[in-house]
C-alpha cells in the first residue's frame, strides 16, 4: 500500500496540485483580460466600458461567465454533432496543455523539458484544428469560410514564426525554455534580434486571429466566422481559447525576446521583486499592444493577409536567419551547446 | 467513375448581417472567397411613403421625409418643401432661408460622419464609429434645441421654418464649428487617411468611371469621386446657396478611397457653410408671411379673430397648393434628390415621386462587386452610402 502510495499515487495528486495551480490562475487571467480589454478600448474610443457590475465592473466577467454557463448550447439540425462539440474542446484544451512548459520563474516550470518550444510551437499549430473542426461540423457557410480563412492563415504564419525561432535558437543554443531566458541575463533578445521581434509579434497577433488578422470572424464579413453557430458554453470554451492564446503567446513573446521572469537590469532594487511578477508585467504589456492594436487598425483583406505573410514576413526571417547564423560564426559567438 | 459538377455556392449576405447597412439583402454568388454575381434584394424596408403622401396635408407630408434617409432627415423636408413653395409661388425671408441652409448642412455632417465611421467599421476599424457617435451626438442637441427632435426634425416648413432658433443656440454653434469638430476631424484622419492597411483596402476597390456613372444615374459624392464636379448646390443654387462661399471636392480615380477623401473634404466645406450662415444669419422672420400657408402666431391668436380662423383652417385642411407640377431636386448628403409633385388644387398632393439617389448607386453593386472578394463586397457597399430608409420608401 505504502508502495502503491509513494509510486503512483502520490505523484499523480502532486501533478494535478500543481496543474491546478497552474489552470486555475490562467483562466483568472483570461477573465480580466476580457475586462482589461474592454476598459482599455473603452478608454480608447471616449467611453467607460463595463462600470455597473461591482466596483469598476470587476464582477463583469463572472457575470459574462455565469451567463454563458447558464444558457443553452444550441446545436444546429444540419451540424455534425460530436465534432461540433469537440471543436470548442480541442481549441480550449491546447491553449491550456500549452502552459506546461512555459517557465513563470527560476525553476517554476511543470514540465521542464528540453524540447520546450518545439513542444510550445507544435500545440499552437495544433489550435488550427479546433477552428477547422468548427467550421466544418456547424455545416454553415460563413463559418465555413470563416476555417477556411483560419486555417490558410494561421499555417502561413507559422513558417515566419518558425524562422524567427530558429534566430534566437541560434543565440541561445538549446531549446530549453529556462535556458533561452538565462541566455538574455545580460541582453534582451528584442534588442540585437529587433526586426525579429516585431515579426514574431505580429505573426502571434495573426496566430491569434486578432485584429487586424481576425479574419476568420471578421464581423463585418462573416458575421462571426467559425463561431457563428456556437451559443453557450461552447462559444464560451472557444473564447476562453482564444484569449487563453493571446496570454500563451504573449508569454511565449516574453520568453523568447523580453527576458521572461528576468528584471530588466540585475540591479538593486529591481531584483528584489520576485520573477514571476516581472513575467506577468511583461506579459500585460504585451497584452496591452494586442489590445491596442485592436482599437486602432483597420482589418486585411484574405489575399492582403497571405502577401504580408508568404512574399514579407517568410523571405525577410528566412534572410535574418541566415544572418544571425553567419554573424555567429564569423564572430566566433556560436553559443556553447548546453547539456542536457 | 461518375463526373463530379463543381458548382459555385450562393451566400445569403442580409438582411440580417453586421454590414448590411440596414436591410439590405445580398446574394452573392461565389466562388470560392472571390464573388462572380452580387444581386442585391430590396424592399424589405417598404411602407409606401409616396402612396402615403397622397393622403396627407403638405403640412403633414414633411416628416415622411424624415423617414426616408433618417440619417440625413434635414435634407429630404428641404427638397419637399422647396418644391411646393414653387408651386405656390411664395418667398421664404432671408433668415428662413439662412436657417435652413444650416440645418442642411449640418444633416450633411450627420450624413457623413456616419457613412464614413461605418465603412471603417467595415472594413474593420472600428474606434471611428464611437468618435463619430460622440460629435454626431453634438449636432443632434443642436437638432433638438431648434425643433424638439434629435433625429427626425420635422422643421422645414412650407414657406420657412417651424420656429425661429432658441437664443445662444447660434453662439454654440459656432464655438463647435471653431474648436470641437476641426479637432476631430483630424484625430479621425489620423486613424484613417494614412493608414496603409486603410489603404490596400480601399484603393483601386470598387472604381467607377465617369462613363459608368452617367449611365447608372449617379449624383452626390460618388459621383464626384469619379471626376465630375456636379453639385446642385452650385450648379442650381437653392435658398440662400448662392450667398455661400464653398468649393466642390472632385475625386480622381473613382474608388472607395476617393469616395471617402471626397466626402472627408466635403465635411470640412460643409463647416465653411456652417460658419458663414452663423456668422451672417440675418434678422427677420423666419417663415413666409403670406397668411395662407403660415400658421399665425399663438399671440395673434388671441387677438384677432382672423388669425384664429386661419390657424383653425390650416391645421385641419391645410393650405390648397394650385395646380401644376414641379420636379425639384436638392443635394442631399448621398446625392439628388428630388420631389416630383403634381398638385391638382386641392390641400393633398395629387402624386409625390420620389427620387433617391441611394437606389441609383445600389444598381452598381452588381458591376462594383464582380471579380473582387468578399471583403470587398463589405467595403464597395460602405462607400456608396446606401440607407434603406430611402431606396425601399
Amino acid at each position: 500500500m505504502v508502495e502503491a502510495w509513494n509510486s503512483w499515487i502520490w505523484p499523480t495528486v502532486w501533478i494535478v496540485i500543481k496543474i491546478l495551480v497552474i489552470v486555475v490562475p490562467v483562466l483568472l487571467s483570461v477573465a480580466y483580460l476580457t475586462l482589461a480589454e474592454r476598459k482599455v478600448i473603452g478608454a480608447m474610443q471616449l467611453r467607460k466600458g463595463p462600470n455597473i457590475v461591482g466596483p469598476f465592473g470587476l464582477f463583469q466577467p463572472l457575470a459574462d461567465g455565469a451567463k454563458l454557463f447558464l444558457k443553452e448550447m444550441i446545436i444546429p439540425s444540419g451540424a455534425n454533432p460530436g465534432v461540433f462539440i469537440l471543436a470548442p474542446c480541442v481549441t480550449f484544451a491546447l491553449a491550456l496543455i500549452a502552459w506546461a512548459v512555459i517557465p513563470f520563474g527560476e525553476g517554476l516550470v511543470l514540465a521542464d523539458i528540453n524540447v520546450g518550444i518545439l513542444y510550445l510551437f507544435a500545440v499552437s499549430s495544433l489550435g488550427v484544428y479546433g477552428i477547422l473542426m468548427a467550421g466544418w461540423a456547424s455545416n454553415s457557410r460563413y463559418a465555413f469560410l470563416g476555417a477556411l480563412r483560419s486555417a490558410a492563415q494561421m499555417v502561413s504564419y507559422e513558417v515566419s514564426m518558425g524562422f524567427v525561432i530558429i534566430t534566437v535558437l541560434l543565440c541561445v543554443g538549446s531549446l530549453n525554455l529556462t535556458a533561452i531566458v538565462e541566455a538574455q541575463r545580460d541582453l534582451w533578445f528584442v534588442i540585437p534580434l529587433f526586426p525579429m521581434a516585431v515579426i514574431f509579434f505580429i505573426s502571434t497577433l495573426a496566430e491569434t486571429n486578432r485584429h487586424p488578422f481576425d479574419l476568420p470572424e471578421a464581423e463585418a464579413e462573416l458575421v462571426a466566422g467559425y463561431n457563428v453557430e456556437y451559443s453557450g458554453m461552447a462559444f464560451a470554451l472557444f473564447f476562453l481559447g482564444e484569449y487563453a492564446n493571446m496570454i500563451l503567446m504573449s508569454g511565449m513573446t516574453t520568453v523568447l525576446f523580453l527576458g521572461g521572469w528576468l528584471p530588466p537590469l540585475d540591479i538593486e532594487p529591481l531584483n528584489w521583486i520576485p520573477g514571476p511578477i516581472w513575467f506577468a508585467a511583461k506579459i500585460a504589456f504585451c497584452l496591452f499592444i494586442f489590445i491596442w492594436v485592436r482599437a486602432t487598425f483597420p482589418r486585411y483583406r484574405y489575399d492582403q493577409l497571405m502577401r504580408l505573410g508568404w512574399k514579407v514576413f517568410l523571405p525577410l526571417s528566412l534572410f535574418a536567419v541566415a544572418v544571425v547564423a553567419g554573424v555567429l560564426l564569423t564572430f566566433g559567438w556560436l553559443p556553447t551547446p548546453v547539456a542536457g | 467513375m461518375a463526373e463530379t459538377q463543381i458548382k459555385n455556392f450562393n451566400l445569403n449576405f442580409g438582411p440580417q448581417h453586421p454590414a448590411a447597412h440596414g436591410v439590405l439583402r445580398l446574394v452573392l454568388e461565389m466562388d470560392g472567397e472571390v464573388v462572380e454575381r452580387a444581386d442585391p434584394h430590396i424592399g424589405l424596408l417598404h411602407r409606401g411613403t409616396e402612396k402615403l403622401i397622397e393622403y396627407k396635408t403638405y403640412a403633414q407630408a414633411v416628416p415622411y421625409f424624415d423617414r426616408l434617409d433618417y440619417v440625413a432627415p434635414q435634407n429630404q423636408e428641404h427638397a419637399f418643401v422647396l418644391g411646393a413653395e414653387k408651386l405656390l409661388g411664395i418667398e421664404v425671408p432671408k433668415r428662413g432661408q439662412y436657417i435652413r441652409v444650416l440645418y442642411c448642412e449640418i444633416g450633411r455632417i450627420l450624413n457623413h460622419i456616419l457613412n464614413i465611421t461605418a465603412f471603417a467599421m467595415d472594413v474593420g476599424a472600428m474606434t471611428p464609429m464611437l468618435w463619430g457617435f460622440e460629435i454626431r451626438e453634438r449636432l443632434m442637441e443642436f437638432c433638438e434645441s431648434a425643433s424638439g427632435a434629435r433625429l427626425h426634425m420635422n422643421y422645414f416648413r412650407v414657406g420657412g421654418v417651424a420656429q425661429d432658433l432658441p437664443a445662444g443656440l447660434l453662439e454654440e454653434i459656432g464655438k463647435w464649428a471653431d474648436e470641437e469638430f476641426p479637432a476631430f476631424m483630424d484625430d479621425l484622419e489620423s486613424l484613417l487617411t494614412g493608414n496603409r492597411i486603410f489603404k490596400q483596402r480601399t484603393v483601386d476597390i470598387g472604381v467607377i468611371n465617369a462613363e459608368q456613372c452617367f449611365d447608372w444615374g449617379f449624383t452626390g459624392p460618388n459621383l464626384r469621386a469619379s471626376g465630375i464636379a456636379w453639385d446642385l448646390r452650385k450648379a442650381q443654387p437653392y435658398d440662400a446657396y448662392a450667398e455661400m462661399d464653398f468649393d466642390i471636392p472632385v475625386g480622381k480615380m473613382g474608388d472607395c478611397y476617393d469616395r471617402y477623401l471626397v466626402r472627408m473634404i466635403e465635411m470640412r466645406e460643409s463647416l465653411k457653410i456652417i460658419k458663414q450662415c452663423v456668422e451672417n444669419m440675418p434678422s427677420g422672420p423666419v417663415k413666409s408671411t403670406n397668411k395662407k400657408v403660415t400658421p399665425p402666431t399663438r399671440g395673434d391668436m388671441k387677438q384677432s379673430m382672423e388669425a384664429l380662423i386661419h390657424h383653425f383652417k390650416l391645421f385641419t385642411e391645410g393650405f390648397h397648393v394650385p395646380a401644376g407640377e414641379t420636379y425639384t431636386a436638392v443635394e442631399a448628403p448621398k446625392g439628388e434628390f428630388g420631389v416630383y409633385l403634381v398638385a391638382d388644387g386641392s390641400n393633398k398632393p395629387f402624386r409625390c415621386k420620389i427620387r433617391a439617389p441611394g437606389f441609383a448607386h445600389l444598381q452598381a453593386t452588381e458591376f462594383l462587386s464582380k471579380g473582387h472578394m468578399l471583403a470587398d463586397v463589405v467595403a464597395n457597399i460602405g462607400s456608396i452610402d446606401v440607407v434603406f430608409g430611402e431606396i425601399d420608401r
